[in-house]
């Protein structure tokens, strides 16, 4: 347990991306099973502890000191959680010989029953160091919030065991705490696990922006092109009568989309958008998705209202067949083929936009047939389906305006109407070098969302306040946290007021990018290529 | 009931001669039979001071009374004539000064560190200046002394403040060291005391390499040396002495300002780390940018405070700077008197 405890501690003050691995990696090195497979699951938040309420926790603290000292104490620190593990009372006679392990404590905390959840708690605290007891105070109440993603510890493991961490994350939801064969694997111990469960997912291929003069290269003829929909990256997998929806980044969302997941009566694997609306009669744009996304439960009136449905452009699996090796036009005429045996209302397939040269690309791709596309999709008839980012096979290639896609740094409050709002949102987009990228602010903007969005947009500023600074509160930002905007804007200039040198004209926030990790965002070097040109 | 009991105090306050013999003045703690102050914060005739850090020993005084390490501690903070006329007092001895007597303490904060007890007419009070009860090989140990009113320090005068053995501390250090080979580890520790003592740590931990060293911590640094506390070989860090390169690995002790100056360029990828009681406040870490905390303080933790209270078998406590509010409620619960002295100029902060 102390040594989670200590791996936490230095984890939440360490903010390079590499320090992090450096940290995971030794933590998995060092640690014997089960113990850093419990601490991986708690990372990754795939431990199920029943949660205690912070209420509780007071109370049990108040039962063993003056109450006044307390208020003194939780008003000088600030955080209950680390009150309660600093303050709480401790006799030499509680020290045990040997510190707890985390999977004593686990198991203590998963065997506890609702009623008698507090006593056991209170039992492990009188027994744990200071940090220790901060850490299971953490593990009970949900959220390590130590700035490290699933999918950075995903990275340590990959490279606890020098492999990629596609192969990870294509295990990872087969498998479960305490993960024992899969470090068994990264170790050079054990054979690697096979993928015994069904409809795992398969990292997905991603596409790289068409960059100036990239196109005089290449030949129209080698490519495939499609319109680029404006809704969210899914993989729908069926495989044994298992069903699962993932994201782009391998996270399980079949739980937001029930009315979708009813028609996935196949056995395959598809890549495709996810949208709203009748495929046959109209697409919703993508505030129309926004209803639907980020809930945790879904009434059937939103269902009604916003049907989910997914636009195919690939196919990864058919039966037992692995169609990745393929070439796009054999999986596309595999894809074809296919979702014509699928349900219409929920189902249809991503058309083909015929072109003879890249200015009838361009001209089409100015004026899309529909509000919904964001561009164009360009894809290599003879390129296997690749996980992650490989330049050249595909690209994406949008629309106007220019947007870009910045993580919200600072927000203040309106005034009038939006005085108790957060509404002015200053954010950024990354520099520096890999391993050690920085947030510089890149503009301000205070409109372009709906009140709902507003809403939303203010509850998230005051559940992540780093900092506060009269009416301005600095948000958590960084590679790991941080809320994606995508920002619209007509034009950049050069600016020598700004720390990043450009401003930008008529900044909006056109979208609310929830689904995308922040490290995603985009580089300072994206907008500099616009100034150039 | 506890109306009662405060009446009860301040009649015993009004009436009692403690107050007579020691009370907050301006300038500092003031004894009028013995016409002198303790640690005064301007300056007077007579300053009796209990140790060197800069908010307790200032300059211009006519005489000071103080250990002779202190003295000399001042000596190299102000140059020699730092005050009139200086004498030294050694330790355990008392001193007569217009018929009261004074006898200074080791008070275990930093080197030459003293409480100074003041008796007269069958009251003794002590004044304990800073002070601490962990175990510091670079100086004296804290010695209870018993007393009728015991005032004391206050900088961590709150539950949350515990702080864990100082060689825990170091073992994550030297852990960091390790894990982190290619990096160099900045250390900031205030000049006088916390960073000899983090080298001295270093040191019994068995770290046998160079410890390099900013500037302003040179001077005191040969000090402790020459007083027989062993620092181990001390390089400064110097660009000059060395490229970037030569700090790969490094361990460097520097006065925490410096490390958010240009100063701290010179060190590659370096890991801040900061050597304080405050570091057991993970926003107070966060905030200040440190990476690796380190809880190493020279003053007495609230177990510490507490526990003192009680060995001094004082039926009073005075509280000084720091959080006075806390420490006086645990008295209260505890039954005992006291209240806060509300000095002025001391640094509630520095640790």
């Amino acid at each position: 347990m102390n040594r989670f405890a200590e791996l936490l501690d230095r984890l939440v003050l360490t903010p390079s991306r590499n320090g992090k691995l450096t940290l995971l990696t030794d933590y998995f090195r060092s640690v014997e099973d089960p113990d850093r497979g419990l601490a991986l699951a708690a990372i990754t938040g795939d431990l199920s502890i029943a949660a205690v309420k912070p209420a509780m926790l007071r109370t049990l603290v108040i039962e063993r000191m003056d109450p006044v000292l307390f208020r003194y104490s939780y008003d000088y620190v600030g955080d209950l959680a680390e009150t309660v593990s600093l303050v709480w009372p401790q006799s030499s006679a509680d020290i045990p010989n040997h510190a707890p392990t985390l999977a004593e404590v686990v198991a203590k905390l998963q065997a506890a029953s609702r009623s008698d959840g507090p006593k056991v708690l209170a039992r492990l605290l009188d027994s744990a160091s200071i940090s220790a007891r901060f850490a299971i105070i953490k593990l009970v109440t949900g959220g390590l919030r130590i700035g490290v993603s699933a999918r950075l510890a995903k990275q340590a493991l990959a490279d606890l065991g020098g492999v990629d961490i596609t192969e990870i994350e294509e295990l990872w939801h087969g498998l479960a705490p305490p993960y024992t064969e899969l470090f068994a694997w990264l170790e050079g111990k054990a054979e690697k696990p096979r993928k015994t469960a069904l409809a795992l997912f398969r990292p997905v291929m991603l596409s790289t922006p068409v960059g100036d003069g990239d196109l005089e290269k290449l030949d129209p003829a080698d490519y495939a092109a499609e319109w680029k929909w404006d809704g969210i990256r899914v993989q729908a997998v069926c495989e044994g009568g298992v069903r699962r929806l993932y994201s782009r980044t391998g996270d399980d969302v079949s739980g937001a989309f029930p009315d979708f997941g009813e028609a996935m009566n196949f056995s395959a694997t598809l890549d495709g958008e996810l949208l709203v609306g009748d495929p046959l009669q109209a697409t919703g744009t993508f505030s129309d998705l926004q209803q639907r996304l980020n809930r945790k439960s879904v009434t059937p009136k939103i269902q009604q209202q916003y049907p989910a449905f997914m636009r195919c452009y690939d196919v990864l699996q058919i039966g037992d067949e692995d169609l990745r090796p393929l070439c796009f036009r054999e999986r596309r005429g595999r894809l074809e083929a296919f979702v014509k045996s699928l349900d219409p209302s929920r189902f249809d397939l991503s058309p083909l936009v015929e072109f003879t040269d890249w200015q009838a690309l361009e001209e089409l791709r100015r004026k899309p047939l529909h509000p919904v596309i964001e561009g164009v999709m360009l894809k290599r008839w003879d390129s296997p389906y690749l996980a992650g980012r490989p330049k050249g096979p595909w690209f994406k290639w949008k629309r106007d305006p220019h947007t870009v896609d910045a993580v919200l740094m600072y927000a203040q409050r309106g005034h009038g109407k939006r005085s108790s709002f957060y509404s002015d949102y200053t954010f950024g987009v990354w520099s520096g070098p890999e391993g050690s990228e920085e947030l510089v602010p890149v503009g301000k903007a205070y409109f372009g969302f709906t009140d709902e969005e507003l809403r939303q947009i203010d509850k998230y500023v005051r559940d992540n306040t780093i900092e506060r600074f009269g009416p301005v509160r600095s948000v958590r930002a960084d590679r790991e946290a941080g809320l994606v905007l995508e920002v619209a804007f007509e034009g950049l200039n050069r600016s020598t007021r700004h720390k990043s040198g450009v401003a930008m004209r008529f900044p909006r926030i056109s979208r609310l990018r929830w689904d995308k990790p922040a490290a995603e965002a985009d580089r300072i070097e994206t907008l500099q290529a616009l100034l150039d040109s | 009931m506890q109306q009662a009991s405060r009446a009860a105090i301040s009649d015993y306050l009004g009436a009692m001669r403690a107050s007579d013999l020691l009370h907050p003045r301006p300038e500092g703690l003031y004894c009028p039979p013995g016409d002198f102050f303790i640690d005064p914060v301007r300056p007077v005739s007579r300053a009796l001071i209990t140790h060197g850090h800069s908010d307790h020993a200032r300059s211009g005084h006519r005489s000071v009374l103080a250990t002779q390490q202190t003295l000399d501690i001042m000596g190299l903070r102000y140059g020699e004539g730092f005050a009139g006329t200086t004498q030294a007092a050694v330790l355990g001895e008392a001193i007569a000064l217009n018929g009261v007597s004074v006898t200074f303490h080791p008070a275990g904060h930093v080197l030459g560190s003293a409480q100074i007890a003041v008796e007269h007419q069958g009251t003794c009070i002590v004044a304990s200046g800073d002070y601490k009860r962990q175990g510091d090989a670079t100086c004296e140990p804290f010695e209870p002394i018993k007393c009728d009113v015991f005032i004391t320090e206050a900088t961590f005068g709150l539950p949350v403040f515990r702080h864990p053995p100082d060689t825990e501390e170091i073992g994550r250090l030297l852990k960091s060291a390790a894990q982190f080979p290619e990096r160099s580890h900045l250390i900031g520790a205030y000049a006088l005391g916390k960073a000899q003592r983090v080298m001295r740590l270093l040191r019994d931990a068995g770290y046998d390499r160079p410890i390099y060293i900013h500037g302003a911590l040179a001077k005191l640094s040969d000090y402790y040396q020459s007083q027989g506390i062993d620092l181990g070989m001390l390089e400064p860090a110097t660009v000059e002495s060395s490229g970037k390169d030569d700090f790969t690995g490094a361990i460097v002790v520097g006065p925490p300002s410096a490390f958010a100056d240009r100063w701290a360029r010179r060190f590659p990828d370096p890991i801040s780390c900061f050597a304080s009681g405050w570091m057991r406040i993970r926003q107070r870490a966060k905030q200040g940018g440190v990476e690796l905390p380190l809880i190493i303080s020279d003053h007495a933790d609230w177990d510490e405070l507490t526990a003192t209270i009680k060995e001094t078998g004082a039926e009073e406590i005075w509280v000084t700077h720091g959080r006075e509010e806390a420490l006086v409620r645990w008295c209260e619960l505890e039954g005992i008197a006291a209240r806060p002295l509300h000095l002025v100029g001391y640094e509630d902060e520095g640790d």
